[in-house]
């Protein structure tokens, strides 16, 4: 298990394999569906984005509402594929790491690759767990969206996979085979 | 049979509880099979991602806070007996107000809106909720209700099958169907299968397929068989949990079947992640 620091430095990402079982410490931003669909209609006016993607790590989720007494509600990774139509134009903006579930498309490995990112997988389900290591959360735009708002989350070892590294090798693709008697 | 009276405050109170338990409570039988999964798991990684779930499982039931973030879509399988009367406002009312009362006061999320093309807003309470009824004999109301997410839900699929297909072309498209999800829905899955009817009829039936307890079988053994065989078949693939890679892909499958036209075998397959979440109660 590899202890990572976020924002993610362009060594780390290099020296992240696609296999590591990996824990996450520092800041990300949180968005899905709705608030990629709004950041991606700005840059296609080329207008500002009113959070600077660049060096960013985004964490597709939704959560929970949080109880009393919580910094976070139940807040697990929501798929991934949703946003496979934008995330290349995130990637040239710079944006390093994306934590979610499921399969991307050929076009967001070729950006991963392109562009030195990395793509990590949560554990689908796991919401009330991976809540633990988020310890706080602020709002950072989009509020009107509720729980699909862009929040900024401080986690202490956020547990995730390295699914699709920086060279574009995915275990998605691999370790099922392994498994596979077809 | 006398008519019974049921104030509408107990539909809506029963509803509530359903909701917020089926949210914080993950089913006896799927608990028992995650653990199952996580004995006989091939892969180290699948069976660290087993031991993770379980550990979430019981997080949730000991906190009472959900245990997926996606608390679903509210959908209710309704038997109503036909002697039975509300009192005090109407049945679908007092659901919808039960489920609004579950996700406002449980923490559960709000995750429906309005209009599914255009608008796309937030109707903040979780309402409309999918309400299935059924009229039968008698003065009781049983309901099953269970939160649908929809990362499993995206990957379902009906088919219009016809005779000719028979058992190899249901097998074939189940099969194909639960391949194609690969590691989006959230595995290990529980597939519902449901047959024959009407278009409508089979995803209903797949659905309510969903509801039941994996620790069940189709009574008519033919089809007990089958969803054993798929069963085998799906846990093949290799995609594991989390589709991490491994050898428990799927956690059941579950079958029900309808009559249908001379011409026809619809084929519907609705995937459930391993948060498969459901609770009955009967009033």
């Amino acid at each position: 298990m590899k202890r990572i620091s976020l924002p993610l430095t362009d060594e780390t990402i290099q020296a992240l394999k696609a296999g590591d079982s990996v824990l996450l410490s520092g800041e990300m931003i949180t968005g899905r569906d709705a608030a990629h669909k709004r950041l991606f209609e700005l840059c296609e006016k080329g207008e500002p984005l009113p959070v600077d993607i660049a060096g960013e790590t985004i964490y597709y989720v939704g959560p929970a509402p949080a109880k009393p007494g919580y910094a976070v509600g139940p807040a697990g990774p929501t798929s991934s594929y949703r946003m496979d139509k934008y995330a290349p134009t995130l990637l040239k903006l710079g944006l390093k790491g994306m934590i979610g579930k499921g399969a991307r498309s050929p076009e967001v490995v070729d950006a991963i690759v392109q562009n030195g990112a990395v793509y990590f997988a949560a554990i689908g389900g796991a919401a009330a767990l991976i809540a633990k290591s988020i310890k706080k959360t602020e709002p950072v735009c989009y509020e009107d969206l509720g729980t699909e708002s862009v929040r900024r989350y401080y986690v202490e070892d956020f547990p995730c996979v390295v699914v699709i590294d920086s060279k574009g090798n995915n275990i998605y693709e691999t370790e099922p085979e392994k498994y596979r008697k077809l | 049979m006398e008519i019974r009276r049921i104030k509408a405050a107990e539909i809506r109170e029963t509803v509530k509880r359903l909701f917020m338990d089926c949210n914080y409570y993950i089913g006896g039988d799927i608990m028992s099979a995650l653990k199952n999964a996580e004995k006989n798991e091939e892969s180290p990684v699948g069976k660290s991602v087993l031991a993770q779930i379980i550990e979430n499982d019981e997080i949730a039931a000991n906190e009472r806070i959900p245990l997926c973030q996606d608390t679903g879509m509210a959908v209710l399988f309704v038997e109503y007996g036909d002697k039975v009367t509300v009192e005090d406002g109407s049945f679908n009312e007092a659901v919808e107000d039960g489920v609004r009362a579950a996700y406002d006061e449980g923490y559960l999320r709000k995750s429906v809106v309005s209009d599914p093309v255009f608008d796309r807003i937030n109707t903040k309470d979780n309402t409309p909720a999918i309400i299935h009824t059924k009229i039968v004999p008698g003065d009781r109301i049983r309901i099953t209700a269970g939160g649908k997410g929809f990362g499993s839900e995206n990957m379902s699929a009906i088919k219009m099958l016809t005779p000719s297909y028979g058992v190899e072309g249901v097998k074939r498209f189940v099969l194909d169907t639960v391949f194609a999800a690969g590691p989006n829905p959230c595995p290990p899955i529980v597939v519902g299968v449901g047959i024959g009817g009407t278009f409508e009829r089979a995803a209903q039936l797949a659905k309510l397929a969903t509801f039941r307890p994996i620790d069940t079988e189709n009574a008519d053994p033919r089809y007990s068989a089958l969803e054993r065989e798929l069963l085998c078949e799906i846990n093949k693939m290799g995609f594991g949990p989390a589709g991490l890679g491994g050898s428990n892909t799927a956690l059941g499958v579950n079958i029900e079947t309808s009559p249908t036209h001379i011409a026809g075998m619809p084929v519907a397959v609705n995937i459930c992640c391993h948060a498969a979440r459901h609770k009955s109660a009967e009033i």
